[in-house]
């Protein structure tokens, strides 16, 4: 065992403690848990004045649909932002300890995060863990350098296109790119075509599903288009809601009322010392 | 005219009889009803209890529902008292949803071993956060403090999920769960967790209606709960339900079926 008589809060990185009696666990024959994962589509193009990054808002766990309107389009730095695929945890863990990375360089150089420099912190961290940190990620932005997009795979490899896609969806949203992209669209275009794109991930791939989110990165401007369209709304709510003619039989209750809490304002005379 | 040739197009009920009837005569092992007796039987008959067809979650090992849902200025969170291991009740008096301050509740299904490890550790970091800032933790933050335990052990994880709930800044409600990595799920109206899952989904999707009473929340939690547990054989044995508004808590006893 450790040397420390209680956990020490402030330490990083991952624990292993449990693995072995999880893996007792799983030989005597338990199924490994599953987690929470995003079958998605993400999308990112380039166009004219820079980049448009595009994502569904489906998360899944298994068979089920576990959150209906989440967020894939995670922020990296004011000028640059990341969709993420694969298991929720890892793409919201390594975005967000990479965007803190980032943070504290541009305090130290007081100069805006390039894009490389997050493809290099993200891939060396994926690469790391050998692809078992299952994120797949479309990391686009602008900066000094001008517009990038890069995928990037769980094992730590890395493309740079001029329009990709990932994720469960990442065909169905393809096919639409590969007929219609062409160099130079306008923002208007382009905006229409990521959303053409994501509603094909949505329509036709089962992992994908409910609204589009799009994200429009220009020279000095970030645009956050959260739930730019929903194309799936509810439909089947009813207007008077639910009554029950039966109330539920309690068998105790117990109140506890709660205290207002008193603001101390400092005032008079300090103390004499 | 154009309409009804399209319709007939379709399968009708004749079609589907035939469907229905295919689906029970294939092989049982493949069907929900017969392998949940089959079920029944080895684990009554075998003498370890891990040596299963079918391979259990370990998160069906003590069966749990916890549930938390939205009203106006308030929030309730819900959870059933039993406490089994597989098909075994032990306890039938069980808590499963823990306070953190007067505000703030989190309920931990999966395994109970591992709630009862992970809600100590919390009460620990909660209480240093308290000492060192002289205040209460907002939700949120304790959110993403349960999120970040959860995500350090993400290679040999806690078997539990997490469903947090509480009043913010300005008695703004909170309500979060996540699975056992700690991915956050924030939703707006309701969040469910534990063996019951499926049917509790489809219990709140029904019940829910936004900006509900306190009075009226109660009744809609628990309907959803007794309903949902009611279809699941690893929880239920009456409810335990929370009401907090910024002005009290209300605990209540829910009586449940009892098989």
């Amino acid at each position: 065992m450790g040397t420390a008589a209680v956990d020490v809060p402030m330490k990083g990185g991952f624990s292993f403690d449990h693995c072995r009696r999880n893996a007792m666990l799983s030989d005597k024959g338990l199924k490994p848990p599953s987690f929470l994962k995003t079958g998605t589509t993400i999308v990112g193009l380039i166009f004219q004045d820079g980049v448009i990054l595009g994502a569904d808002t489906r998360a899944t766990e298994g068979p089920i649909v576990a959150d209906k309107n989440c967020e894939k389009i995670h922020y990296m730095a004011p000028n640059i932002y990341c969709c993420g695929a694969g298991t929720a945890a890892d793409t919201e863990a390594v975005t967000d300890t990479v965007s803190s990375q980032l943070q504290l360089h541009r305090y130290h150089t007081s100069r805006e995060s390039r894009v490389v420099t997050a493809l290099s912190l993200l891939k060396s961290h994926l690469f790391s863990y050998q692809g078992h940190v299952s994120a797949a990620l479309v990391l686009g932005g602008v900066d000094v350098t001008g517009p990038h997009l890069h995928t990037i795979y769980p094992h730590g490899s890395t493309d740079t296109l001029p329009f990709a896609t990932m994720g469960s969806g990442s065909l169905a949203a393809m096919a639409v790119f590969e007929s219609k992209y062409r160099e130079g669209l306008a923002r208007d275009e382009g905006i229409k075509l990521v959303t053409e794109a994501i509603c094909s991930g949505i329509f036709n791939d089962l992992g994908s599903g409910s609204n589009v989110d799009v994200c429009v990165i220009t020279k000095g401007q970030t645009e956050y288009l959260r739930n730019l369209q929903t194309p799936n709304p509810r439909t089947y709510v009813n207007e008077r809601g639910y009554s029950f003619s039966k109330k539920t039989e309690v068998l105790s209750t117990k109140i506890t009322p709660l205290k207002e809490l008193v603001e101390v304002i400092e005032g008079g005379d300090a103390m004499e010392e | 005219m154009l309409d009804r040739a399209a319709r007939s197009t379709k399968p009708g009920p004749v079609t589907f009889g035939i469907l229905l009837k295919l689906d029970l005569e294939s092989p049982p092992s493949q069907h929900s009803p017969k392998t949940a007796l089959r079920f029944a039987y080895s684990s009554l008959s075998s003498s370890s209890k891990f040596q299963q067809s079918p391979p259990m979650s370990i998160f069906e090992y003590n069966g749990s529902a916890v549930i938390a849902m939205v009203g106006k200025n308030c929030f309730a969170i819900a959870s059933d008292r039993r406490l089994g291991v597989q098909l075994q009740t032990i306890a039938t008096d069980f808590q499963k949803i823990y306070r953190v301050h007067d505000k703030l509740f989190i309920g931990l299904s999966g395994l109970a071993t591992d709630a009862q490890t992970l809600y100590q550790r919390l009460v620990f970091r909660h209480k240093l956060y308290e000492l060192r800032e002289e205040r209460n933790m907002k939700p949120e933050t304790f959110a993403s403090l349960v999120s970040a335990l959860l995500y350090e052990k993400r290679f040999g994880p806690y078997f539990c999920q997490p469903v947090i709930a509480g009043l913010g800044d300005e008695n703004k409600p909170f309500i979060c769960t996540m699975d056992s990595i700690g991915a956050k799920e924030l939703a707006k109206d309701f969040v469910v967790s534990g063996t019951a899952s499926e049917s509790l989904y489809g219990a709140c999707e029904a019940m829910f209606k936004p900006d509900m009473e306190p009075e009226e929340l109660f009744e809609t939690i628990s309907q959803a709960l007794l309903s949902s547990v009611d279809r699941d054989c690893l929880s239920g044995w009456g409810g335990h339900v929370y009401v907090v508004t910024p002005t009290e808590v209300t605990e209540r006893i829910l009586k449940g079926r009892m098989d």
